[in-house]
């Protein structure tokens, strides 16, 4: 019997393959799937061209993978992500067309085709496969999915001996995992039901690049800061300021927006910002997906089953580590 | 090349932490250019210890660490942060930066003078940012400040030194004191220009975080420092209006 600790995005899909592999699983978790885990707080945008801007090729590539992983289980909403910034930042948007692929430059009248809410700008790169999900909807749906296989969350590990535990616990596996960081993220979710905007769209700034994905019946959230600390206290007046005025250059109607939700986590992170899987004796550790939880977890988990049901070592399996 | 602070350094670049791709990078950025000393911005990543792992990391490039005042806006947010800066680093070092102006991101020369004043009394070694203005400078090194870094052009820009004529007048004003090209630097020849006009370290962040290949061009600035650096040491010829063959026409045996 494996051992899955964590009911997190990462623990839920490694939880998945195992069990489709035909092992035997058994989920824990004190707290159930929710609020406790980071992935409850993600943008849930599949945006592997997007996110390449600023990550290593690892993500592009084994990114594509998840937006046919999750449709097997959850809504997929296939609208492509739309990359604006202002006139005075077109040096952002011609550097981001540089850093990435698969997009196709648009025209500020292209853009009001695609989203007639947004107005005001004359150019910006439209990355049409792209992605997103509902990250709370997709969790519930994986718990579905494994409660519909006799596979349950326990709230604490059952009597029965297991073979290989598979720590899925995110920063809380901190003290095992020495080079793991902290990367705070501060989001809101606000409503805005004046405002139609039907896909996700990143506003790039020099110093604040924001996205925003819509959560239908007027919801949006606005995310996410980055911040090199695991301090998981409070939202910043500056971050809130900085989240709420980018969202209302995107449209001044955000500005009577009700603000519904204001979430604060700490995303686990390797020196790379890549995630890993790291066997310790035992127990083998899946981590690190930073932000790219919904993006890399798929990948992550096939990785943790090649490694403990085939024995095979792939690229995110980190055997290197002292 | 004159000491900061009685501290001569290997190598005359300064490196900013901010906005790498990850940590990995910024590692192997900083291992690639041999730059002696790293700055980093101390108000966004939490005084409480919650930014540790992000410290440590900084700590274990073994290079000098320079904490910097980013971001700040008042005398007394500028002199807070120092003291934290200090307490985390154990570094009496402070690159102090007010600024004064959100679009140019321009230092406020005013409250510069002011807290430079408060933190040299306290003990700090103090590198201000400012501009390329002589009085500011004396102003500076009145208040207690061993090394002035005046701007190239705004932090960001990318866009070289704006205005070579006052940074050249700024090295002659003050020929005791270390210099440092601080912001505004995009491209390697940007930092080499620098260093031949006998400054003595350059600092920049974004052109090597921002770059596509952040190691590369970390290599590349390491590259354009030690040349401007030779360069201004090797006695440069003088630029001159008209021609002068290198080798001599009269008397060449030219019916060949």
């Amino acid at each position: 019997m494996i051992r899955i600790l964590g009911a997190g995005v990462a623990g839920l899909t490694v939880a998945t393959e195992l069990a489709a592999a035909g092992a035997e699983v058994e989920l824990v978790d004190p707290k159930g799937p929710g609020a406790a885990s980071c992935s409850w707080w993600a943008g849930g945008m599949l945006a592997p061209f997007c996110e390449f801007e600023n990550a290593e090729e690892p993500v592009m590539r084994l990114g594509q993978l998840a937006k046919a992983w999750w449709a097997r289980f959850t809504e997929v909403i296939g609208a492509g992500t739309l990359v604006v910034a202002h006139r005075r930042d077109q040096a952002d948007l011609r550097r981001f067309a540089r850093r990435t692929e698969q997009f196709a430059p648009v025209t500020g009248a292209e853009i009001s085709t695609l989203e007639p809410d947004l107005v005001g700008y004359d150019s910006g790169l439209f990355f049409e496969s792209e992605a997103h999900l509902a990250p709370r909807q997709a969790l519930a749906d994986l718990v579905r999915h494994l409660d519909g296989q006799g596979i349950a969350i326990r709230p604490e590990p059952s009597a029965h001996p297991a073979e290989r535990t598979i720590d899925c616990t995110g920063f809380a596996a901190r003290e095992a995992l020495s080079d793991l960081r902290g990367v705070k993220g501060e989001m809101l979710v606000i409503r805005a039901p004046d405002v139609a905007i039907s896909r996700p769209v990143r506003l790039l700034h020099p110093r604040i690049p924001l996205y925003i994905v819509p959560r239908g019946d007027g919801v949006y959230m606005l995310g996410a800061t980055m911040i090199e600390t695991a301090d998981r206290g409070r939202i910043t007046a500056r971050s809130m300021l900085e989240l709420l005025s980018a969202a209302y250059a995107l449209n001044p109607a955000f500005g009577e927006a009700e603000v519904l939700e204001i979430g604060v986590d700490v995303r686990p992170a390797f020196p790379n910002n890549l995630p890993k899987v790291r066997a310790k004796g035992s127990t083998i550790y899946a981590n690190g997906l930073f932000r790219h939880g919904f993006l890399l977890a798929p990948a992550l988990a096939k990785a943790v089953t090649d490694l403990v049901i085939h024995n095979r070592e792939t690229e995110l399996v980190d055997a290197n580590h002292a | 090349m004159r000491a900061f602070y009685g501290t001569t350094l290997a190598n005359p670049l300064m490196l900013g932490t901010a906005q790498y791709p990850s940590p990995a990078i910024l590692e192997a950025a900083f291992r690639e250019s041999g730059a002696a000393v790293a700055t980093v911005s101390l108000r966004r990543e939490g005084a409480d210890g919650a930014g540790q792992a992000f410290w440590e990391m900084i700590r274990a490039l073994n290079v000098l660490v320079l904490p910097n005042t980013a971001g700040c806006h008042t005398v007394k947010e500028a002199v807070t942060t120092a003291h934290m800066a200090r307490e985390v680093f154990d570094t009496p070092w402070i690159k102090l930066e007010l600024i004064g102006h959100t679009d140019s991101l321009q230092p406020d020369v005013f409250q510069l003078v002011e807290a430079a004043k408060i933190l040299s009394d306290e003990g700090f070694q103090v590198f201000p940012y400012t501009t390329e203005d002589l009085i500011v400078g004396e102003r500076l090194l009145a208040a207690g400040c061993e090394v002035l870094m005046p701007w190239g052009a705004p932090i960001g820009s990318g866009r070289g030194l704006n205005n070579t004529y006052a940074l050249r007048a700024m090295r002659a004003e003050f020929p005791d004191t270390p210099l440092v090209v601080d912001a505004g630097i995009g491209l390697p020849s940007h930092a080499a220009a620098a260093m031949e006009l006998g400054y003595d370290a350059v600092l920049l962040n974004t052109a090597v975080a921002k770059a596509g290949d952040p190691v590369a061009m970390a290599r590349a600035m390491a590259r354009a420092v030690e040349a401007g650096a030779l360069g201004a040491e090797a006695d440069p010829m003088e630029p001159r209006d008209m021609a002068e063959a290198s080798t001599p026409v009269i008397g060449k045996a030219f019916l060949s």
